[in-house]
């Protein structure tokens, strides 16, 4: 019950053992994959057998590969980062068009193109993955047997990979923008019109400025969001495997502790990705 | 000035035409026209190499085989599970957040709940795969307390599975939950009390009714992602885990029976679809409000 009325000690106690026991469950495989990564075992398993960096300096020599010598896992670090950052490109650049679309424009149909937009965070990311494969395969198919062109980019790969990652990324950056844009004050506008600034002028320095913390926020979260897919990447994977991909092969087949070294790695990008964006909206709000 | 209105309706068809258009290309080109040349794919049979007939003989197969739609059902089951048990996890949480801490307390607890999240899920499994495994950490744990005599396989078992998804899909629960705890009035409560209400009679007349918009939304959302989910399952149930995603991927990518592969994509869309549709009816709430919720 709430703090104003009498709560009897039993429950009390029993809320914050619950709390508690919460806590334990939240970060215990967190701290877990981040303990093993210094264990000094070829396998990321108990018991402890003394600290060690291996798993992020080792090399052949040491004959154990570590995260920095590991050039097949540093590889699909770098192809997760260029898929990212297209997907991040792409969506925040549509997802505004997006945005000013819904909130300024009329025109008929807008209601069902708005229902239709959402549509993508409601279908399964395995769906969206095949769906776009067997469709791409068919429009490449189609293009090498009537033109005789081979449009490689509608294989499984990472062109593919962007477009499947875009399809529902850029729902949610819509969503993030539109819903700055709707609390702006429009006379802001209307005053800088009035006192002669031309509709380019108004959009650089007084629309896109107030828009800026939702760019950066929908920014962020499209990177993290495409850096961190599985399901829609799955389908659509080519020869380079993007980071999640090359870790679930891995796991599968009991890998070695440079995995905890590589998610030790992800946890802290996250974990400055998730302050920045934090101390960003307390700014905002000041 | 008639002229210059012209000018003006012109400039803003055009813009309208440029901010249309990117909408337009993502929705029929990755949305829509995928989705019906999925369907297209899943009422046809082929017949000889590159020879197609209209049938529905991919959904023939789904029901005459009894493996496909048992793990159809057993799929639909345990995400309703998990989402029940997501559910009864994250109340209490929420309700602490919302009601019970108070300012900074609340918000740090707040954040501290979000963190994990931020993290892949792939780190997340790795880490309750070291957890649980035979030669893992609560097995070896189990053993030196003496309440086991030798390493138990904890990982492979249909609890496994329900505790990885339950640890997943937390987030979306427990934001919506406190989002609506949040907007209840505590005198509500308090005005419940004084008229002689019991802690079970509150929760179920005062608390339930007004956060059901949230928890609802929390519903739909958890369910949707476990069902689709392919990563926990796979990995926590290894070759148990007979997860719908693992055949709809099976079909598509081992054995190459796009045909099949589509039928089964459509009938988790269908599945998924309709929770979504019942979850909003049960509660009469409008699809574009749940999503801004989320």
């Amino acid at each position: 019950m709430i703090p104003t009325l009498p709560r009897p000690v039993w429950l009390r106690a029993a809320t914050g053992i619950y709390v508690g026991a919460f806590l334990v469950f939240l970060f215990l495989p967190l701290a877990i994959v981040a303990v093993f990564a210094f264990n000094n075992a070829p396998y990321p398993a108990p018991p402890w057998h003394g600290f060690t960096l291996d798993w992020f300096v080792g090399n052949e020599a040491a004959g154990r590969t570590g995260l920095f010598g590991d050039q097949e896992l540093l590889g699909s670090i770098w192809t997760s980062c260029l898929v990212a950052l297209w997907v991040t490109a792409l969506s925040v650049a549509v997802g505004t068009a997006n945005a000013f679309l819904m909130e300024r424009a009329k025109f008929p149909g807008k209601g069902v193109l708005g229902l239709l937009m959402l549509t993508p965070l409601v279908i399964p990311g395995v769906i969206l993955g095949i769906s776009i494969l067997a469709f791409a395969s068919r429009v490449a198919d189609f293009c090498s047997d009537v033109f005789g062109l081979e449009l490689d980019f509608l294989r499984p790969g990472l062109p593919l990979i962007v477009l499947g990652q875009f399809s529902y990324v850029v729902a949610i950056a819509t969503l993030t923008i539109s819903a700055r844009l709707r609390r702006f004050d429009r006379t802001l506008e209307d005053a800088a019109l009035n006192l002669g600034a031309s509709r380019a002028a108004v959009l650089r320095t007084i629309t896109l400025p107030y828009l800026r913390p939702a760019l950066i926020g929908s920014a962020a979260i499209s990177f993290l969001m495409s850096f961190e897919n599985f399901n829609t990447t799955l389908m659509l994977v080519g020869s380079d495997a993007p980071l999640t991909i090359m870790m679930y092969g891995r796991m599968r087949e009991g890998a070695t502790p440079v995995l905890n070294a590589v998610s030790l790695f992800l946890m802290a990008a996250s974990a400055v990705i998730a302050v920045t964006l934090i101390r960003r909206g307390r700014d905002a709000k000041r | 000035m008639p002229d210059q209105t012209q000018t003006g309706a012109a400039y803003g068809r055009l813009l309208l035409a440029l901010l249309l258009a990117p909408a337009l290309l993502w929705l029929l080109l990755l949305i829509i026209l995928p989705h019906v040349d999925l369907a297209l794919l899943s009422f046809r049979e082929r017949v000889a190499p590159r020879q197609y007939v209209a049938s529905l003989a991919q959904y023939r197969t789904f029901f005459g085989e009894p493996l496909y739609w048992h793990v159809f059902v057993r799929t639909a089951l345990l995400s309703a599970l998990a989402t029940a048990l997501t559910l009864l996890v994250a109340f209490p949480i929420a309700w602490v957040i919302a009601k019970l801490a108070r300012g900074r307390a609340s918000a740090l607890l707040f954040m501290v709940c979000l963190i994990p999240f931020w993290v892949s899920e792939t780190v997340r499994t790795l880490g309750w795969m070291i957890l649980l495994r035979e030669s893992g950490v609560l097995p070896q744990l189990l053993m030196h307390l003496g309440l086991t005599h030798q390493p138990v396989e904890l990982l492979y078992h249909d609890a496994t599975i329900l505790v990885g998804l339950v640890y997943t899909s937390l987030l979306f629960m427990v934001v919506p939950l406190v989002g609506s705890l949040e907007s209840l009035d505590n005198t509500l409560i308090e005005a419940a009390y004084d008229l002689g209400g019991k802690g079970w009679s509150i929760l179920r007349e005062i608390v339930i009714p007004h956060a059901a918009p949230g928890i609802t939304a929390g519903c739909i959302v958890v369910f949707m992602l476990t069902l689709g989910n392919y990563l926990t399952p796979t990995l926590l149930g290894g070759k148990n885990s007979l997860w719908f995603t693992e055949q709809i991927y099976t079909q598509f990518i081992t054995r190459f029976n796009w045909e099949q592969g589509a039928a089964f994509g459509f009938l988790l869309l269908a599945l998924s679809t309709a929770m979504v549709w019942l979850g909003l009816r049960l509660s009469g709430q409008r699809f574009s409000d749940v999503m801004q919720r989320a």
